[in-house]
């Protein structure tokens, strides 16, 4: 395939990196400004999650965030999706403060967020109520989305009779059916095998390609990361992490993530990244990190 | 092992069974009398000839139709009752808590010393053997209820809500849902127990339905009619026992393996 460039900016430290990246033409989709979030414990101690957050996502542009297990990347997401309220700092929607859920967006969950008592229509129809669509045009346009994603016989199954990947196709069309401008996702195909990843990626690309939203895409893949998207943030171990490294990822699209991972310029863009990242992930397994995930 | 198997040797023990007690009830051992004589003991024939005539008379169904009446009454407004109760409390933490010694007693109180005390607030008809009823299903409904609806999965939950669903909207989709599946997990349960304090209120004080039969054969130790009281009683649990799992694996179709083994 053609090549692709890298451009390397692990900023000298995070207020640099916020100053180049501030300053789009529209208001950023996502703009988070030296956002802290601290979690209190059971035991009366405080957790600082992650401090000096500055990130900002263009519309339109995919996002990943990579880092180490336990370093605040769902916190993140969380934060920009309303769940969570940061201890410090502003997070803007399309310039806009943001204050309790964000209406914008749609999530896509690593776990099983489908209601396990509706079929699989009624799961993706049941995300227009609260925008007062009609039922019946509801499941309609229910319908048409099973289609897109690929489930157009799979409208009457109920999730427990899915496919791990079936049920995330389906949860797919439940985020797109409300046609939401930002897209937050956690990594949602971390439970799938290798083969139904790559399929799936594919069909987020493709879905993504036709009608472009932002993306926010937190994964502990970095090849994952690396194909799908327009840049790569990189998070720093916890406690308290930051981010410490900006990829601009410049592989030409539309990609097709099977065959891109043996592209040469790939290779380039992964042994970049790599090299930040795996400092990080050291720290991790230095401090027993796996354990103690605030996720 | 296959089905028709299964169900012969089944039918093999009641057969035993029933042959054993008919044996020791009328084959005469010493000095011309059975073992067991039928005065304690009955015999089966005369058992099921009494159970024949009672059903051929008709004279069972209007008691057979009162216990069905309390017994859907005692579950119905139990189950309403525990629903509406289980909500409140679960999605009100000071309520729970406040109260929650008091429902701990309440529910280790054992209900029969209640049944004389509804006797004398609702009389001997049908509304004292459904209060004793409701007391009984109303704590199953209600602790079910309470877990569901405490145990609703955070990540569905949190999914709902970025779906932009209100409170109202997450009532009807999220929290109901779950608080009936786990209501209908425990159906056979507070069906059984709807029954239960409708065949003792009768027993207790009644003039109609399938206990006070049973207690009236029993008054003047007609033990053949205590037997045929039994036996229509077990036929009747079997019915509504079958009838719940049909409504059941209906209301449960979304679930993995189906709640058929909550037996």
């Amino acid at each position: 395939m053609s090549q692709g460039s890298v451009s390397v900016s692990p900023p000298p430290h995070p207020a640099a990196f916020a100053v180049q990246a501030a300053a789009p033409a529209a208001p950023a989709a996502v703009a988070l400004r030296d956002l802290a979030i601290t979690f209190a414990l059971k035991t009366g101690e405080t957790h600082r999650a992650v401090e000096a957050i500055d990130l900002a996502v263009a519309p339109g542009e995919f996002v990943a965030i990579v880092g180490p297990t336990g370093c605040g990347k769902s916190t993140l997401l969380n934060v920009t999706a309303g769940l969570l309220t940061p201890s410090a700092g502003t997070v803007r929607i399309q310039g806009d403060s943001l204050s309790g859920l964000n209406a914008k967006a749609g999530y896509l969950f690593q776990a099983d967020a489908l209601m396990p008592w509706k079929t699989a229509i009624d799961n993706v129809a049941v995300a227009l109520e609260p925008q007062g669509v009609k039922r019946g045009e509801a499941l309609q346009l229910a319908q048409d989305w099973l289609s897109r994603v690929g489930l157009k016989n799979f409208a009457q199954r109920y999730p427990h009779m899915l496919s791990g990947g079936q049920r995330k196709r389906v949860a797919l069309a439940q985020m797109l059916i409300r046609d939401p401008q930002i897209l937050l996702m956690d990594e949602p195909f971390g439970p799938l095998d290798a083969q139904t990843r790559q399929i799936m990626g594919n069909l987020l690309l493709d879905l993504w390609a036709a009608n472009k939203k932002a993306v926010l895409f937190v994964t502990h893949d970095l090849e994952e990361a690396i194909a799908l998207s327009d840049r790569v943030v990189v998070m720093s171990a916890g406690p308290a992490a930051r981010i410490v490294g900006d990829f601009t990822i410049t592989l030409p699209r539309p990609r097709d993530i099977a065959e891109i991972r043996t592209d040469a310029a790939f290779h380039a863009i992964h042994k970049a990244i790599w090299a930040c990242l795996r400092v990080e992930v050291q720290k991790t397994y230095a401090q027993g990190g796996e354990a103690s995930d605030h996720e | 092992m296959n089905r028709a198997t299964l169900i012969l040797l089944q039918a093999l023990v009641g057969f035993a069974f029933l042959l054993i007690w008919h044996l020791l009830t009328t084959v005469p051992v010493f000095d011309g009398k059975p073992l067991f004589a039928p005065f304690f003991f009955s015999t089966p024939l005369d058992v099921l000839a009494r159970t024949w005539k009672d059903f051929a008379s008709g004279e069972i169904w209007r008691h057979l139709g009162i216990t069905l009446l309390e017994t859907v009454l005692a579950f119905v407004i139990g189950a309403a009752g525990g629903i509406v109760v289980g909500f409140a409390f679960a999605r009100r933490e000071l309520l729970a808590a406040v109260f929650d010694p008091y429902v701990k007693a309440a529910n280790a109180l054992p209900r029969v010393v209640l049944a004389p005390i509804f006797a004398l607030w609702f009389g001997l008809g049908i509304w004292s053997k459904v209060a004793l009823g409701f007391t009984l299903v109303f704590f199953i409904v209600f602790f079910n209820v309470y877990q569901g609806v405490k145990e609703v999965s955070p990540t569905v939950l949190a999914n709902a809500r970025m779906l932009g669903m209100n409170e109202r909207q997450l009532l009807r989709h999220v929290y109901w849902p779950a608080a009936l599946t786990w209501m209908f997990s425990s159906l056979h349960t507070s069906v059984g127990f709807a029954l239960v304090g409708s065949v003792v209120g009768e027993y207790l004080g009644s003039a109609a339905g399938l206990g006070y039969k049973i207690h009236e054969a029993e008054s003047v130790f007609d033990v053949t009619g205590v037997f045929s009281g039994m036996l229509i009683l077990a036929l009747f649990v079997i019915v509504i026992d079958t009838c719940v799992t049909f409504i059941e694996n209906r209301l449960l179709v979304w679930r993995p393996d189906t709640a058929a083994k909550t037996a």
